[in-house]
């Protein structure tokens, strides 16, 4: 396909937010480069969207504008990606394992017949495949999973799996702009009509540090202290189920098997036991427990457990932090 | 209206084990459960026939011993159970899995909604449900928590986006895939429970479906594990004394948010 061919190696679909790649894209972005190095395969960013941000840290940017694409929908989408997958054959294409994501990637493997992984924790290049690694069993397997022979070999990566490249430095890319695939009868059958943000503190996927409460919280005050805290962190309130069950907490904030699974910095459960299901939505970089008992799973699962009331823990947190500044946070691999 | 609950059956926990030799995972000894989030879908299909009539058919591919999960979903209320089972379904992935549901659900004919639940417990992939919609040629919603009304041929729904809640209007027929959130599941009344242990659950394999485009089973799935391995998921634990030794150790460790400072906020 002439000048084209660049196109036929690793594509990441990019996401906007508040006018720029957002940040998972980015963090997909470094490590399509760093897996296309391993094949000489060149990457290539796809965005999609009425306004076009400034594209960086790929060899290529693939872009289809247009009014009708200015809020991300999975039909959409589908019909436009299809269209192009067709078109350039990639041999990969990664997608950020949000909740577009992960309703959107299913959608278009399957218009395509191809394979998908869903929810990688680590990728690699073997022999020209994508060894594509995933937890299963509420993170209790870990499985290596190919897709031999049909293409794209397609994959969604959690959040803050891989470090976004130095986006300043990272070169522009070549623009190559794409008419939109012309009209798609599925997606005119769902119409988004309205949104209610669910506030600042239920992105308890997006923060990087979460203030946890369970059922030993022992009351409504621990809990708003625990929000307190979370906002004087930088951070956002998370929960087990048995309080967002109790109407205590809403239920985006709940973790686990039938919760969300976060991967912060820096989980903090105070009043938590641990259980199987809470602890499968727990991929945080590191643990802090506050409990009672010992004997707490949760106390094997942390690096730092403090014996105690997290009532008291909680009070003593918010009182530090509004005596003594803190310094600031470095970007999570940069220590 | 007529409503199809995709259901599967899960390990009842799942602390995994591995054969040693072979490196796979041994199902056996782990009594099989009702998928956790498909108990949504039975409940938030039985509360839309309870309010505007109908039939709800509950939908299971797995091995025939998933027929006893069936009959329990029958004592819910649902109408009727269908097992879709067959050698040749063995080792489907998500897509596999999809074209087999979608072939009986056409089998049937289209319903006006098909209810999957968000994802199963043991797979964790939330893929099927969106898969079997792109088989049937219908439109989905992931993540829905709440369908707040069905009239003329169109379902109003509110579905968890990742940075809040959208509304949606979808026109029928449509799949979606529900959150907890939706309902609170019942459980089975006595009546039910007799009713289910009588009731005929219809079980189809690969001949009672038609063509199956694009394969089913291990050989007509694209994914492929390699291998698979438990992840080592001890960590060091270090006893802290409290809030002041923790904070230092925060701050040693640059896990202390953003210029958070005293009074900013
Ligand atoms: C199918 C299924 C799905 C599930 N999905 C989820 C899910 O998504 N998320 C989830 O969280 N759970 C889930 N659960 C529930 C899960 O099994 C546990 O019941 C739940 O996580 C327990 O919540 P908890 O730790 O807050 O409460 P508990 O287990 O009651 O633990 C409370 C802890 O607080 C400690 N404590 C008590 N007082 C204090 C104090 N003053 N100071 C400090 N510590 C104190 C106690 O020692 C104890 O360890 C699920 C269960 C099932 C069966
Ligand atoms: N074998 C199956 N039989 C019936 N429904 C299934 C099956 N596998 C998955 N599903 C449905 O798809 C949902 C998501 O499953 P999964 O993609 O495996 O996480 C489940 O909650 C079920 O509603």
């Amino acid at each position: 396909m002439g000048t084209y061919e660049g196109l036929q190696g690793i594509w990441v679909l990019c996401g906007v937010r508040d006018g720029q790649i957002d940040r998972v894209s980015r963090e997909l972005l470094g490590e399509a480069e760093r897996l296309g190095a391993v094949e000489g395969m060149k990457t290539t960013a796809v965005v999609l969207g009425r306004e076009i941000p400034q594209i960086r840290g790929a060899d290529h940017a693939l872009v289809v504008q247009d009014d009708s694409l200015s809020v991300p929908e999975e039909l959409r989408w589908t019909h436009e990606l299809y269209h192009l997958v067709r078109r350039y054959r990639p041999q990969v294409l990664l997608l950020g394992a949000n909740g577009f994501g992960r309703s959107l990637a299913p959608r278009l493997a399957a218009r395509l017949g191809t394979g998908l992984t869903a929810d990688c924790t680590a990728l690699d290049m073997r022999d020209g495949l994508l060894v594509q690694t995933r937890p299963a069993f509420g993170g209790n397997l870990m499985a290596d999973i190919l897709c031999p022979d049909a293409r794209p070999q397609m994959a969604t990566v959690r959040p803050r799996v891989f470090r976004a490249p130095d986006w300043e430095a990272a070169r522009p890319c070549e623009i190559l702009r794409e008419p939109p695939a012309g009209p798609d009868t599925l997606s005119r059958l769902v119409e988004i009509t309205g949104f209610t943000p669910s506030g600042q503190d239920a992105a308890i996927g997006e923060a990087d540090i979460l203030v946890a409460v369970g059922q030993g919280i022992g009351s409504k005050e621990n809990i708003a202290m625990a929000e307190k805290l979370a906002e004087l962190m930088g951070g956002a309130l998370a929960a087990s189920r048995p309080l967002v069950d109790g109407g205590l907490v809403p239920y985006a904030h709940q973790v686990g098997q039938t919760g969300r699974t976060v991967a912060p910095r820096l989980y903090i459960a105070c009043g938590i036991s641990g259980a199987i299901q809470h602890l499968a939505g727990v991929a945080a970089e590191k643990v802090v427990a506050v409990n009672i008992d010992p004997d707490a799973p949760i106390m094997e699962r942390a690096n730092w457990a403090i014996l105690g009331d997290c009532g008291a823990f909680l009070r003593e947190m918010v009182d530090l932090y509004t005596t003594s500044p803190p310094s600031v946070l470095p970007d999570r691999h940069s220590k | 209206m007529r409503i199809y609950a995709c259901v599967k059956q899960v390990p009842a926990n799942n602390e995994t084990r591995l054969d040693p030799v072979t490196g796979t995972l041994i199902r056996e000894g782990s009594p099989g459960v009702l998928n956790p989030l498909d108990a949504y879908a039975v409940e938030q299909a039985l509360r839309l026939k309870e309010q505007y009539g109908g039939e709800v058919s509950a939908l299971s591919m797995g091995v025939p011993g998933v027929r006893d999960m069936l009959r329990r979903v029958v004592a819910l209320g649902v109408d009727r159970g269908i097992l879709l089972t067959d050698r040749a379904f063995a080792g489907s992935d998500t897509l596999a899995t999809a074209r087999v549901l979608a072939a009986a659900v056409n089998k049937c004919g289209m319903p006006d909604l098909v209810l999957c639940g968000r994802v199963a417990s043991d797979g964790d992939t939330a893929q099927v449900g969106p898969m079997l919609a792109e088989c049937l040629g219908i439109p989905h919603v992931s993540d829905v928590a709440c369908i707040e009304e069905i009239a003329r041929g169109e379902a109003r729904v509110r579905r968890l986006g990742d940075r809040g809640y959208h509304s949606l209007r979808v026109r029928l027929p449509a799949l979606f895939t529900v959150l907890k959130e939706i309902c609170v599941p019942r459980l089975p009344s006595i009546t039910g429970v007799l009713r289910g242990e009588k009731a005929a659950i219809a079980v189809w394999g690969r001949a009672d479906l038609g063509s199956l485009e694009g394969g089913v089973g291990l050989k007509g799935s694209n994914t492929r594990v390699l291998r698979s391995h438990r992840p080592d998921l001890r960590v060091k634990t270090r006893a802290v004394a409290g809030a002041r030794d923790l904070m230092d150790i925060l701050r040693e460790e640059n896990l202390i948010a953003e210029d958070r400072v005293r009074g900013d906020i």
